[in-house]
């Protein structure tokens, strides 16, 4: 199977849609001739050019409600928001419009849109430049959001997402861009309401998504390596829709979970796949549910305050052995 | 130092001419002419610093330095009084450094020391130093413009006559944030209530999109028109042009609370942010071309033939600055992190 890097493997998506359906335009800032800022559209404004490429201002509202407008019209707008941050400006279309269009048009009305660019923070950006927004989307009805994490993934999702009638809120994990992974070949789109088994355990479920599956999957070796623990991780990758039967199938087995996010803890995720399991596995619980957030508080600059404000592979770690009953 | 050699004799008679006047019309000696250049200079090796610290791993996150744009907040913020106030965006270093912040904590600040401007939390975005005046440091574009108008709101309200200097770039003023506080401006304004002084950097970029490429109506200035808000361009190279319009209109803002807006013609001579590599949206020919009118170099000239300084006083200016430079990056690298409790204070405020 060919090896590319995240980046890649989400371009190639876009690509082949864009290929394939002539209805799929993208609109964002320094798309085309800048080749975008994270280099994820670098090549097509020359390849596609300037009608289907289109170069925007920095008018987030404007022209996130204009790709809402061209959906409404026939389009299949993909919108790049630079990073997500600058999401909030548009906030008001996506959740206003986009969202519910459908439902107030009394169905008459069809939004085919997707949302897409970097989200989450950990490359010292800040306040105003750091956010994870799964749960805030995530809150929407009408909104489809997924939070994809391998290549193989951010691929199979984008074809899903661009094929969608419905507005999808696509969170990339940023930090990942570079990462490499095996990608097959072709058309092969991942559904959307399908959680990820990233590795098969039965000792505890690891329950986590973007960025923080990785560092899940390399505490779950060393528990397997030093504990004997098997863990069970669960890369959530659909915000919504929400697969609540991998996740309930996974903890009836293991009887314990751990949920990881980088975003803040209150009103979360997390707190989503918590509820859900004292609601639907209370029975099969061995342990608390431990939930592994990002500190209250907003994204500090120093390196060291930034660290200290995400997971830390302790943190997780210890959540782990408070659910398994072990010393800490 | 890169320099304007090549400007014909007879245009340096009449920025000679130009210089002397000016400096004769704001009362500036020439100990203060040559501290204008000491400041300009002091920028750009700072500005200089903080983008080979940034490549060698010591500064994190975005930095977007002020390299060619130095003349113009040098010459706004030199009609600055004590009182007034200056809100920017993230391109703020200099506005710090010129309000009087101490170099050394500004750099600390770009390292994520505790030592720095705002503890080592918000980084080269987000700096403040509101004893001297500076109320940010913002990273959303567009995001300060209503602030900057509320603030004059509150300067009149409790009856003071203090200006606020509120800088945006050509990117931000496509957005609803810049025309909403715009058009409050222009309203408050109407009964003396916003002496907002609006300032549009046009460093003919917004990252990669130039001026022509955002909008169809391309004369920026004349967007103040739909507020009613009176407006004039002035040659953001030429820190002399800058000097004498920023002190004229700055005191028409003071005297009549009503909003105004200078559009500077200047220019990015270094990437937008110290980690772009690609430069795809504009020609080498053209930064060249910017370059031969580097302010710096323009000023240097200004200075020579009116006879203010010579080159062994340039030279010395600027050993002073670099040494200042030197010891910010020192200071910056021998401090410490900042204390890890700081991670949970400054969320909120305590009541009073
Ligand atoms: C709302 C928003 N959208 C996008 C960005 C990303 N961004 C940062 S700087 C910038 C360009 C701004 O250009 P301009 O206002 O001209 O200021 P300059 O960088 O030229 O000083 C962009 C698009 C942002 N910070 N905020
Ligand atoms: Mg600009």
């Amino acid at each position: 199977m060919p090896v590319m890097t995240y980046r890649e493997a989400l371009k190639s998506a876009m690509v082949a849609e864009m290929e394939r359906d002539e209805s799929v335009v993208m609109l964002g800032e320094d798309i085309g001739i800048y080749g975008g800022t994270h280099l994820i559209t670098d090549g097509l404004f020359e390849r596609f050019g300037p009608k289907r490429i289109i170069d925007t201002p920095i008018a987030e509202g404007g022209f996130t409600g204009a790709a809402i407008g061209m959906a409404m019209a026939g389009l299949r707008p993909i919108v790049e928001m630079m990073t997500w941050n600058f999401s909030f400006l548009a906030a008001d279309q996506i959740i206003q419009n986009a969202a519910k269009l459908r439902y107030f048009s009394g169905g008459q009305v069809t939004v085919p849109l997707v949302i897409r660019g970097p989200n989450g923070g950990g490359v010292q950006l800040s306040a105003q430049h750091t956010h994870s927004l799964e749960g805030f989307y995530g809150h929407f009805p009408g909104l489809k959001v997924v939070s994809p994490v391998t290549p193989h993934d951010v691929k199979g999702m984008m074809l899903t997402a661009i094929r969608d009638p419905n507005p999808v809120i696509f969170l990339e994990a940023g930090a990942l861009y570079g990462t490499k992974g095996e990608v097959p070949e072709g058309d092969f789109a991942v559904p959307f309401g399908e959680a990820r088994v990233a590795r098969e355990g039965r000792d505890i479920s690891l329950i986590a998504y973007g960025r923080q599956v990785n560092m899940v999957l390399k505490i779950a070796d060393k528990l397997a390596a030093e504990e004997g623990v098997e863990a069970e991780v669960i890369d959530l990758r659909s915000i919504r829709p929400f697969d609540e039967g991998t996740i309930l199938e996974s903890v009836r087995k293991t009887n314990r979970a751990v949920v990881v996010q980088e975003q803040w803890r209150y009103y979360s995720v997390a707190s989503e796949v918590a509820a859900l399991i004292q609601e639907q596995a209370f029975d099969h619980l061995d342990a608390p549910v431990e939930r592994v957030s990002g500190e209250e508080v907003p994204a500090p600059y120093a390196r060291n305050l930034e660290v200290a404000a995400f997971p830390s592979e302790q943190q997780i770690l210890d959540a782990a052995h408070r659910a398994l009953y072990r010393k800490v | 130092m890169a320099t304007t050699q090549r400007a014909g004799k007879k245009q340096r008679q009449t920025e000679q001419d130009g210089l002397t006047a000016v400096a004769e019309a704001l009362g500036f000696d020439e100990e203060t002419l040559r501290g204008l250049y000491r400041k300009m200079v002091l920028i750009r090796l700072f500005e200089d610093a903080a983008q080979r610290t940034f490549r060698q791993g010591k500064i994190g996150g975005y930095l977007h330095v002020y390299s060619g744009q130095e003349a113009v907040a040098t010459g706004f913020l030199a009609a600055f009084q004590e009182g007034d106030r200056a809100i920017t965006a993230y391109r703020d270093h200099a506005h710090a450094l010129l309000l009087g912040s101490d170099p050394k904590a500004v750099m600390a600040e770009l390292f994520g020391r505790g030592t720095g401007l705002v503890k080592g939390k918000g980084g080269s975005m987000h700096l403040f130093d509101v004893a001297n005046g500076l109320w940010g440091g913002y990273g959303i574009v567009g995001g300060h413009i209503p602030l900057g108008v509320g603030m004059a709101y509150a300067e009149r309200y409790w009856g003071s006559d203090a200006v606020v200097q509120l800088y945006l770039g050509d990117g931000a003023i496509h957005n609803a944030a810049y025309h909403e506080a715009a058009n409050l401006a222009g309203l408050w304004g109407r009964d003396g209530l916003n002496p907002t002084l609006f300032i549009l950097e046009n460093n003919q970029y917004g990252m990669g999109t130039s001026v022509e490429r955002a909008t169809a109506m391309t004369d920026l200035a004349a967007k103040f028109d739909s507020y009613a808000i009176e407006h004039e361009k002035v040659d953001g190279m030429d820190l002399v042009a800058v000097l004498a319009c920023a002190q004229r209109v700055t005191e028409r803002v003071r005297e009549t609370g009503k909003p105004y807006a200078v559009e500077a013609l200047t220019y990015r001579l270094v990437a937008h942010g110290a980690g772009d590599f690609f430069e795809k949206y504009r020609t080498k020919e053209e930064v060249r071309t910017w370059r031969e009118r580097d302010p710096i170099g323009l000023f240097e000239q200004k200075l020579l033939a009116a006879g203010v300084a010579d080159e062994q006083g340039l030279g010395a200016i600027r050993d002073e600055a670099k040494q200042i430079v030197d010891e910010a990056v020192r200071f910056a690298d021998e401090s410490p992190e900042p204390p890890l409790e700081e991670l949970h204070t400054d969320v909120y405020a305590d009541a009073e």
